[in-house]
């Protein structure tokens, strides 16, 4: 299933960019960046809640903030792009 | 049911492989090309000379995915794997059942009888599809000598029998698949095949295509944890992955001959693509084998309903199917091997 996760990370104290720092890699290492804090990630339930776990633990959830869109198995449609900065798609064909 | 995951192909031949965390990143003279985490893919292939680091490698063989490295011209170089796992029972139960003939001529049988009959499958279709256009006489004679040979096959009770109506079956139908090709004969043509280098355009496809099958099979008998150098029909020899060329030889007309046959008669390549080299080998360009690639990837997401399990599948995830029942045979939870029957 396909993922959008955003999130908002207070970066006003030095704890809060290291959250903001952790939480990136998290999401780089699983997930496809589209935009600075925007990410694509093509996961299967487990795999989700896994790194959902994860990312709960490193954030603060009194400052920071995580939002979840599951666009389900049907994404491509739901999806669109414009400008620069384009994506792959994690289930076409990856040649390069 | 496993996933069909994707396959990264790397064809530029400047590209090198790193790992970043958990992603892939392919440089390209230093700078950063394209990064993905590793976990979507199941395995990369790669093209180019300039390889992958040792993290990477170590990274890949860990998480199962597989790593292999062909020549630009698609000619298998390497592959990457990790330590031995899998289930050792299992292992030494292939290794026994190799060793001893009586138990590898039943399991070869029903290999071979899939491979027949999805050869005759290809002929028969071309029958069906252009009975004005191909020689119905010559491919219905092939087609009834493969059937005959087929029953004849049922009672081999040596290896060298079944090895005997498996050369002759294939020889029958490489005499008649020029018939299948309906467009462009003059830049594909089937006149035997030939290999290391192969010396014509439908062979240098149909090489090509194989030594992909190949790496998937090969992937997926290492999931399900048999050991793919040892084989029941194909002898062992170093570095020869004899269990993946056994149970490649039911997917070969499926899989490639099918393929390759619909890239030209439908046109999507064309004799353009091709170059001869000094040695005669023949190579492709960088746009065919692209085409190619994305033909592939592109069949083995198309859906089928297995034969045996009944059950709705991606092709790609054929090999792994068929590699999981010979693992269940072998284990003792089924009777004979079901080997993959083309309808």
């Amino acid at each position: 299933m396909m993922v959008l996760i955003t999130y908002d990370v207070n970066t006003e104290t030095d704890a809060g960019k290291k959250r903001l720092r952790l939480i990136a890699k998290e999401c780089v290492n699983k997930c496809q960046r589209v935009q600075n804090s925007v990410f694509e990630c093509l996961l299967d339930p487990a795999q989700f809640s896994e790194l959902r776990h994860k990312l709960e633990k490193i954030a603060d959830g009194s400052t920071d903030s995580l939002r979840y869109y599951y666009l389900g198995k049907n994404w491509k449609r739901r999806v669109e792009h414009f400008g620069a900065k384009t994506s792959y798609d994690p289930e076409g064909v990856l040649i390069i | 049911m496993k996933k069909l995951l994707n396959v990264l192909y790397v064809t530029t031949p400047e590209a090198y492989l790193s790992l970043d965390g958990e992603n892939v990143v392919v440089l390209i003279e230093g700078k950063e090309k394209f990064r993905l985490p590793i976990h979507t893919i199941e395995s990369i292939v790669c093209f180019g000379f300039l390889g992958a680091s040792p993290a990477l490698m170590g990274f890949c063989a860990k998480n199962g995915v597989g790593l292999c490295f062909v020549s630009p011209y698609g000619r298998f170089l390497a592959r990457v794997s990790g330590g031995v796992y899998g289930n050792v029972l299992l292992r030494k139960k292939q290794f026994r059942v190799s060793d001893s003939e009586a138990d590898c001529v039943p399991i070869a049988i029903n290999c071979i009888i899939a491979k027949l009959n999805n050869s005759r499958v290809v002929i028969e279709r071309a029958i069906r599809d252009h009975p004005g256009q191909v020689d119905v006489n010559a491919l219905k004679k092939a087609s009834t000598y493969i059937k005959n040979s087929t029953v004849q096959l049922q009672n081999c009770s040596s290896l060298e029998e079944i090895r005997g109506i498996e050369g002759d079956c294939a020889k029958i139908y490489f005499e008649v698949f020029d018939e299948l090709i309906l467009h462009s004969k003059d830049s594909f043509y089937m006149r035997g095949r030939n290999k290391r280098p192969p010396k014509d355009n439908l062979n240098a496809l149909l090489s090509f295509l194989y030594t992909l099958l190949a790496h998937d099979v090969q992937s997926a008998l290492e999931t399900v944890g048999l050991d793919p150098y040892v084989g029941f029909l194909h002898r062992e020899r170093p570095g020869r992955p004899s269990l993946a060329l056994d149970i490649m030889e039911e997917f070969r007309a499926f899989f490639v001959d099918r393929l390759v046959l619909s890239l030209i008669n439908r046109k999507q390549i064309t004799g353009k693509g091709f170059t001869v080299r000094e040695s005669g080998g023949v190579m492709m360009d960088a746009d065919t084998r692209k085409n190619v690639l994305m033909a592939w990837q592109k069949r083995k997401q198309e859906k089928i309903t297995h034969p045996f399990l009944n059950e709705k599948i991606s092709l790609g995830l054929l090999p792994y199917v068929q590699s999981l029942l010979l693992a269940r045979h072998l284990r003792g939870d089924l009777d004979a091997y079901p080997p993959f029957l083309w309808k």
